[in-house]
């Protein structure tokens, strides 16, 4: 199977080829459109700040190349963002994929700090992503800003407020959560992806 | 809701794990991946791997292992030790880390926390603080793996660098470090209360009732600890148990 991971200007995806790793797959690292389209499955990892990675996306005309995809793409954490329609991150303009926003936590008090950064549950799981995962499994997040709930939801979890924490809209699906770093869990899901048909 | 957190901490001595007692006298503890994993299968939440030479010999942490840990584990994992710059941290995150911790080169140089989380973000940047307690100071931070005191008080230090974008603070209390009777849960719940980033208790652990009461009176967000799990005498998750049926929130 191949399987490819969007290079672009977002840090740390080594955990994320890691992990494919252990499932047996060389992922490719690319940002050259044949490759992606291509590619039997596209993941859209992410850390850092919608502004710079949307800007950067576009610059490079890998905007269209990801929209266009029509093999299962999996977006995480900003990945996942990147996919919605805006953030209130710079007041950023993303790729649309998801027509939701992407919006910043509130805290109510003091306890509730931002970023989340932890072990929380996801709720409420409706997808072939999430098969042989239970209702309140434990996933790993770090993430100052998130999706509110929307039909197309796929699993919810609560900080601060109850979201949506992962997303699922034909071929695309995407996670707030990081499945690389997310134990045996995490793993499942990883392993789901690449079996979805 | 968010879990609490148990962390296990590795100190790493070329390449074996170790653990002081009151940061002298170091006893072998096993190999750093095999330990790491077997953590992680029985439920730890992340690991900190210390290179606990580094900050005094001025060796590297070592990149190596940082590499096979990463490609062996599956939940998130701090390195600290000898970090005096940027091309440190980039050298470390890309060998696949997922956090650094930085300690004794942010006192000396406080904007690497600001160059760390500009370039990095604030999620990866651990500010690690060695403290003591004393009746004539109060509470001091020690540099050099608690060899030399700084002017610095422990209050100060922490919101200092929380402004200058810390993700996380990492107290060690030198007075409860290796002496198993609990954590200084009173300096802790202060820390929570200043600061608006998450805390992770470190230094003290002896019993499964000291994360229950650094959980609930220190307000710890983690808890770390060595020795008590190296050595077998709290296993994790036994201790989960016991935490879930105290009322508070771990990942079972």
């Amino acid at each position: 199977m191949k399987v490819a991971i969007v290079k672009y200007n977002a840090g740390n995806i080594r955990s994320v080829i890691n992990a494919l790793k252990r499932l047996g797959i060389d992922p490719l690292f690319t940002d050259d459109a044949d490759e992606l389209r291509s590619s039997d499955r596209v993941l859209f990892p992410g850390q850092g700040e919608a502004g710079t990675t949307m800007a950067y996306l576009k610059t490079h005309e890998l905007d269209n190349v990801i929209r266009s995809l029509r093999q299962p793409v999996l977006g995480i954490c900003v990945g996942m963002q990147l996919m919605c329609r805006h953030s209130e991150e710079n007041d950023t303009d993303c790729l649309g994929i998801f027509p939701t926003e992407v919006k910043r936590f509130q805290p109510l008090v003091h306890e509730q700090k931002v970023p989340q950064m932890g072990w929380n549950t996801i709720e409420r799981l409706q997808s072939p992503l999430f098969r042989n995962i239970n209702d309140g499994s434990f996933v790993y997040f770090v993430h100052s800003f998130y999706v509110p709930d929307n039909e197309f939801s796929i699993a919810t979890t609560d900080y601060i407020t109850p979201y949506c924490s992962a997303l699922h809209k034909d071929n695309f699906y995407a996670t707030q959560f990081h499945p690389e770093k997310s134990g045996k869990i995490g793993e499942q899901i990883l392993k789901n992806f690449l079996e979805i048909e | 809701m968010l879990a609490k957190r148990i962390i296990p901490c590795l100190d790493i001595k070329n390449g074996e794990t170790v653990k002081g007692t009151n940061f002298v006298n170091l006893r072998s503890a096993g190999d750093p991946v095999e330990l790491g994993k077997s953590y992680s299968d029985q439920g730890a939440d992340e690991l900190v791997y210390l290179d606990i030479t580094a900050s005094y010999e001025g060796r590297k942490t070592f990149t190596d292992l940082v590499r096979r840990v990463a490609a062996e584990l599956s939940i998130p994992f701090t390195v600290g030790g000898g970090i005096n710059e940027l091309s440190d941290v980039d050298r470390l995150l890309n060998a696949g880390a997922d956090k650094v911790s930085v300690n004794s080169a942010a006192l000396r140089r406080p904007e690497l926390v600001n160059e760390i989380t500009s370039h990095f973000g604030s999620q990866v940047c651990v500010v690690a603080i060695d403290a003591k307690y004393t009746e004539e100071k109060g509470w001091k931070c020690y540099v050099k793996g608690g060899r030399e005191e700084t002017d610095w008080g422990l209050f100060d230090w922490a919101r200092e660098v929380c402004e200058r974008g810390a993700g996380e603070i990492l107290f060690t209390s030198m007075n409860h470090d290796g002496v198993k009777e609990g954590f200084a849960n009173d300096a802790l719940a202060r820390l929570s209360d200043i600061l608006s980033i998450p805390v992770i208790a470190s230094g003290g652990a002896g019993k499964m009732e000291h994360f229950r009461d650094t959980f609930i009176q220190g307000k710890s967000d983690a808890a770390l600890a060595a020795s008590v799990f190296h050595f077998g005498e709290i296993s994790i998750p036994d201790l989960k148990h016991y935490l879930k049926s105290e009322g508070i929130n771990v990942r079972l």
